[in-house]
């Protein structure tokens, strides 16, 4: 047999049929369900009159929509309170595992579904959620799909799929003090731009890769989306078992131990073809911030925001005048000179233990600057209670941050958590877009360590100066 | 499904790059339970002013664009989220074509499990049919589009192309593999039991 790749290897034992318009039917192991990107599919199934053919293949949870404070006398919005209600009413309808609201293992479905063992290695993983990416730091193929898809899934278990093309992407060397794996994936991006991973599924290698831990990872895939590619992937490895060992939903016994010989199976083989690849050095990173209203207009927190009289196109020059005025910004400026009003530490790219580990450890003994606003939402009950037994809580507190509970929160402003018109932001989530936390909200993105540094700084600081490293 | 086969109408011109799914559908409008009535928030954080009253220089709020059909967009259209309540609201506003250089792939995929069809020309060819004005007619089955007297070519994958004229059920399709999905189940039970 030709060498394969991860994503060859996992393609090939999903397929369950090739049909005749050439599409393949490709088999879904596992079905991540949340309240926004559902109710349209239980009632399709409904109106078909169709049952939901596997049940036990979904893991469901309320996330967009729910407060993050004061969770415990119910969701105030009336739509959003809807919406979680029609969740809870279909999955009992339909007989699928659900973590209620106020339980511990309720959070954002990214980070929910690693923490349980839900996700696998070498296991096909969707959701009606484009951050689905996240999973593939695994070694599973995660994607992200459209709600008529969740519907094909509950139905069939399938998906119609063509195949996609695969694309390597090498960080080589050591990660700088200060810096994590939030500033890789916006360096990579950066790099290639928002639809550079387009038609491709990205396999992450090198030394600073494997060097990685498994949340790490987490971080790195979950913002392939934003590189325009639908899945991220990183080979399983000994990191990988040592994390999955012992999660509620990981296999034990005997079938962990075929499980285990599977899964080191998986990596690519050693000649396998990429169509596409990109080379990193990492070691001379600097930490990475987002200027302008797409992840790809990034650069280094010591450089300047740009001018549009010095880009290429009068296309790119348009472009760059919209997102520099939508984010009231002068060309010339410091990066280390622009204010913040709000710093969100949270969201399934970084709400994380280790993610808020690493926040805490910029925070600890300083204070949030006057006139800012800071939150911590941790991504899931689990992590909270984690943070609160290692005392991050307390330093957070302390420092004057908010300390909330887990849902998506200011990532998207569905729930009450929202920039307000012209409020800017040092945000840890995935997306600038405009609009997204909030009308006329001005999000910058940058790692938990970059995050708690402009909160106590009051703007856009060198974490590695804080660190003294 | 509505079958797709030929469509002349009104082409509205949004050439900007990167258009995102949290602009063509903002978040407030995704608690909805439903797939229709999202056609008036299209667009809503540039269509509307904070008043929510209608900014006039948006390419929607003008005639004849506030009929249009097909919308002409920009490279990396529909980049963002997997949100269906993209087409949802494009299909709900009158929109059953877009055209423009790419797309991001979760949008596609989308755009087809609602009969829009997502239609890729150069940028060149977007502009072109943007300046020749309205009407423009596409035609599925042959695989054109008109616009002022000038027909381009355009690709399609055969299978894409058999959904949207037949206007095919998706998951009735792939129920007719109900066998093999079946073999597939037992195969994997022995192969790997812990999945
Ligand atoms: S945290 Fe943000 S990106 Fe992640 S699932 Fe929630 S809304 Fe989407």
């Amino acid at each position: 047999m030709s060498p394969r790749t991860l994503y060859d290897k996992i393609w090939e034992a999903h397929l369950v049929a090739t049909r005749e318009d050439g599409t393949s039917l490709l088999y879904i192991d596992r079905h991540l369900v949340h309240e926004v990107t559902s109710p349209q599919a239980f009632e399709g199934l409904r109106l078909a009159q169709r049952p939901l053919r596997k049940p036990a293949a979904i893991l469901s949870v309320a996330d967009h929509n729910v407060p993050t404070s004061n969770r415990e006398a119910g969701i105030a919005d009336e739509t959003s309170r809807l919406q979680v209600e029609a969740l809870e009413e279909n999955v009992k309808a339909f007989a699928v595992p659900y973590i209620p609201l106020l339980d511990d293992r309720q959070g954002i479905v990214h980070v929910i579904g690693p923490e349980q063992g839900f996700t696998l290695p070498g296991s096909t993983v969707v959701c009606g959620d484009s951050h689905t990416s996240t999973h593939g730091a695994f070694g599973a193929l995660a994607f992200g799909i459209g709600t008529s898809e969740v519907e094909h899934v509950m139905a069939t278990e399938t998906l119609p799929q063509r195949r996609s093309k695969n694309m390597r992407v090498h960080f080589e060397g050591k990660l700088p003090e200060g810096l994590g794996a939030k500033d890789l994936a916006l360096r990579l991006i950066g790099q290639i731009g928002t639809a550079g991973g387009t038609g491709h599924v990205i396999e992450f290698t090198g030394s600073a890769v494997k060097a990685l831990s498994m949340e790490a990872r987490m971080t790195l895939c979950n913002m392939s989306i934003e590189a325009g590619a639908r899945s991220g992937l990183v080979a399983p490895d000994e990191t990988t078992f040592a994390y999955l060992k012992g999660r509620p939903m990981a296999p034990t016994g005997t079938q962990w131990e075929q499980a285990l010989a599977y899964w080191r199976a998986l990596p690519s083989d050693v000649d396998a073809h990429f169509d596409k690849e990109v080379v990193i050095q990492v070691d001379g990173l600097a930490p990475q911030v987002t200027w302008g209203t797409s992840p790809e207009a990034v650069l280094d927190v010591t450089g300047r925001v740009p001018d549009p009289e010095q880009t290429g196109s009068p296309a790119d020059k348009e472009a760059m005048l919209r997102a520099l005025e939508y984010m009231g910004l002068v060309a010339g400026t410091p990066l280390e000179e622009v204010p913040v009003d709000v710093v969100f530490i949270g969201s399934c790219t970084n709400g994380r233990i280790e993610d808020l580990r690493a926040a805490a450890a910029v925070a600890k003994g300083r204070k949030v600057a006057v006139g800012v606003r800071a939150l911590v939402v941790p991504g899931s009950g689990l992590v909270k209670r984690q943070a609160e037994a290692e005392g991050l809580d307390r330093i957070f507190l302390d420092a004057g941050f908010e300390w909330r509970q887990p849902g998506c929160s200011m990532c998207l402003g569905m729930n009450d958590d929202r920039l307000e018109p012209g409020q800017r932001s040092a945000s840890t989530s995935n997306r600038n877009f405009e609009g997204r936390q909030g009308r006329g909200g001005r999000t910058h993105l940058v790692s938990p360590q970059m995050a708690a540094a402009a909160a106590v700084t009051g703007h856009f600081t060198d974490v590695r100066r804080l660190l003294g490293a | 499904m509505q079958p797709f086969t030929t469509l002349t109408g009104t082409a509205a011109p949004l050439l900007r790059a990167n258009v995102d799914t949290d602009l063509i559908i903002p978040k407030q409008y995704l608690k909805t339970l439903v797939r229709t009535g999202l056609g008036q928030h299209l667009f809503a954080e540039i269509r509307y002013d904070d008043s929510g009253a209608e900014k006039p220089d948006f390419v929607l709020n003008r005639p004849p664009y506030r009929a249009a059909n097909i919308l002409l967009g920009g490279p990396n259209f529909g980049c963002g989220s997997s949100r269906e309540h993209a087409p949802w609201a494009l299909l709900d506003f009158g929109i059953r074509c877009v055209i423009a250089p790419s797309y991001a792939d979760i949008f596609y995929n989308n755009c087809f499990s609602n009969g829009i069809l997502p239609l890729v020309l150069p940028l060149e060819t977007v502009e072109a049919i943007a300046a020749a004005g309205n009407p423009v007619t596409v035609d599925l089955p042959a695989q054109t589009v008109t616009a002022g007297g000038v027909t381009h070519r355009f690709d399609i994958e055969p299978g894409r192309k058999t959904t949207l004229v037949e206007g095919l059920d998706e998951i009735g399709k792939s129920l007719a593999n109900l066998a093999a999905i079946e073999a597939f189940e037992a195969k994997r039970g022995r192969e790997t039991p812990w999945l």
